[in-house]
């Protein structure tokens, strides 16, 4: 499969990555070689294989549910949360006015 | 007095526990090498006081007859993919520029306890994504090694732990963490000639490692030998109810356990990383290994692992999907840069963001991510890589029956001169072809150094062993390690 200009500004669009028009021309056939490269994948029968979900088998752990049951994974983090946020007021995060 | 700069992670500990020398001695003659070799770019920030505070308070705790932690005294390099309290951690990327962690990441805070220091923050590929240090934002990191014809080209370092195997090689830390989703631990080392573990998936815990791919990534040791990777595995490694993958099982003592006899062990030698095209002297050094492992009192067995060609083809699906997955997150909310064009909304100040905080190879890798697990396109690429992979898996666990361990040369090729590969992606992945098939099935494998090509430049082996067998992995590391003699150094030129 291969992509074109107006298929790689929709999956920017996707992304959320602003392209100008000479970025998305110069990723067209960037993407198109290692496309057309992991197209070898087809060859592999797989038919009854099942998808890997986990390298090591390993169980999910639940913790009881209550609020910071276990100090290492607890909460009551709000001021740390914030520390680095380019816009934070009254304990929350700044965003641009969203008006719908 | 010996040069202390010179000394490994063993010899450090066992000088400071001795009292030959004080930690604070040691602190400082790596703060100096560091100090003077801004050429390598190998940090992106030095911390000189923190290395000497952690020192003080081990000359401090032996002055007081307390016990010593495993690294006491030995002052490391710390790739900046870990999240270190205080101290800005980048990932190598603009999006992250001045971002100061609140908290300390689990392995970090592993080696501290242990008793280690913090030199500085190692350089890298931007997010891990590259082989050879050439993505990231804050400049090349230039390997200490050259080809020793006068041209002086600046060599690859290799990447992405590229800083972290410039550092060790040109002795400016006795050791470095690195972080390996697809050989970013195994191929710089190979590349710089020194030694480099990646341990089983799950071992070492990846809470407040900065996410690449989340299935693949996995964090290890590189230092200059085998003994000295497994002390400070042994002290980055253990449980973590922080990290959900974290394997819940004690960690052995390899270091205790370290021994090279290779009686009653099977090495199995696969034939399908025999390519073509692969470098004579890659394989020549791949029949020296061969050659030791048998002197070593090992039997040799001829393996199969009929899916290695796809292994790179289905990495190249699953890693860059989990990437745009794991990169959602730089959005300009919560950490890091934000770019908002007057009058923008907040969609434009998403795309914006990105647009300016990511390099062109995470841009590159977040499309393809993208389009992999887009609407129409799931199982075709995204369903199919992770098919393949367990098949990749499934070739492993076959070998199993035959062998102990298998050996394979780390890279196609010796490092490569700066900029010489950076136009062409694909050649670039291929560099990590026999690195890849271990990260997708979450084994341990490490590279050690066997000898240098023609050029001067060092050469790897990597030994692969079964889930948790790292001590397996590294006592066939340290029987090559004994046979190879490898004692070539860089030149110092910076």
């Amino acid at each position: 499969m291969s992509v074109n200009k107006e298929n790689v500004a929709k999956i920017a669009s996707l992304a959320r990555i602003k392209m100008s028009d000479a970025e998305l021309e110069r990723m067209v056939p960037e993407l198109n070689q290692i496309l057309g490269w992991v197209d070898q994948l087809g060859e592999v029968d797989t038919s009854n294989v099942e998808p890997m979900t986990a390298v090591i088998p390993n169980t999910l752990r639940l913790r009881a549910d209550e609020v910071n049951a276990d100090p290492k994974t607890g909460g009551d983090r709000r001021d740390d949360v914030l520390a680095n946020a380019p816009a934070a007021e009254h304990g929350f995060f700044g965003v641009p006015k969203v008006i719908e | 007095m010996t040069e202390l700069t010179n000394l490994g992670v063993a010899a450090i500990r066992d000088g400071v526990a001795s009292g030959e020398f004080t930690a604070r001695e040691v602190a400082e003659a790596f703060n100096a090498n560091v100090a003077a070799a801004a050429d390598l770019n190998a940090f992106i920030v030095t911390t000189p006081d923190a290395a000497l505070e952690a020192a003080d308070k081990v000359d401090a705790d032996r002055a007081a007859g307390k016990d010593l932690g495993s690294m006491a005294g030995v002052p490391i390099g710390m790739k900046d993919l870990f999240a270190t309290k205080g101290v800005q951690t980048t990932a190598a990327s603009h999006i992250l520029e001045g971002f100061t962690p609140q908290y300390e990441s689990t392995v970090s805070q592993n080696l501290w306890d242990a008793g280690a220091g913090m030199l500085g923050k190692l350089n890298l590929d931007q997010f891990a994504m590259g082989s050879s240090n050439e993505t990231s934002y804050f400049g090349n990191v230039t390997s200490p090694w050259r080809k020793p014809d006068g041209s002086n080209t600046p060599m690859s370092p290799g990447g992405s732990s590229g800083g972290s195997s410039t550092a060790v090689a040109a002795r400016l830390a006795p050791a470095a963490t690195g972080t390996d989703t697809g050989g970013s631990i195994r191929q710089p080392a190979a590349f710089t000639g020194i030694t480099g573990v990646k341990p089983t998936y799950g071992r070492c815990s990846r809470w407040g490692v900065v996410a690449f791919a989340s299935s693949l990534d996995q964090a290890g040791p590189m230092a200059h030998d085998v003994r000295d990777c497994a002390i400070m595995l042994g002290a980055m490694a253990g449980f973590d109810p922080k990290d959900s993958t974290s394997l819940d099982l004690p960690v052995p003592d390899w270091e205790a356990n370290l021994n090279s006899d290779m009686k009653g062990k099977k090495v199995g030698i696969p034939k399908e990383y025999r390519m073509d095209g692969t470098d004579a002297e890659i394989l020549k050094s791949w029949d020296d290994g061969i050659a030791w492992l048998k002197d070593a009192g090992a039997e040799i067995v001829d393996i199969s692992l009929p899916h290695t060609k796809y292994a790179l083809p289905a990495y190249y699906i699953i890693a860059p999907a989990e990437a745009s997955s794991n990169l959602a997150r730089y959005d300009g909310v919560r950490y890091g840069l934000r770019d908002l064009p007057d009058g923008a909304g907040l969609q434009d100040m998403y795309a914006e963001t990105r647009a300016a905080g990511f390099g062109d190879e995470v841009k590159r890798r977040v499309l393809i991510g993208t389009y992999v697990l887009s609407a129409g396109f799931y199982d075709a690429y995204y369903n199919q890589a992770q098919k393949v992979r367990a098949l990749v898996a499934q070739d492993f666990e076959n070998a199993w029956n035959e062998c102990d361990v298998i050996l394979a040369p780390t890279t196609p090729t010796a490092s490569f001169g700066l900029g010489s590969l950076s136009d062409d992606p694909l050649t670039m992945y291929l560099n990590d072809v026999f690195a890849v098939p271990a990260s997708l099935a979450g084994l341990p494998a490490m590279s050690v150094p066997c000898g240098v090509n023609s050029d001067g430049l060092p050469l790897g082996l990597q030994v692969v062993g079964k889930a948790f067998d790292e001590q397996g992995v590294m006592n066939a590391g340290l029987a090559i390690e004994e046979r190879a003699g490898f004692t070539a150094k860089p030149e110092k030129w910076w």
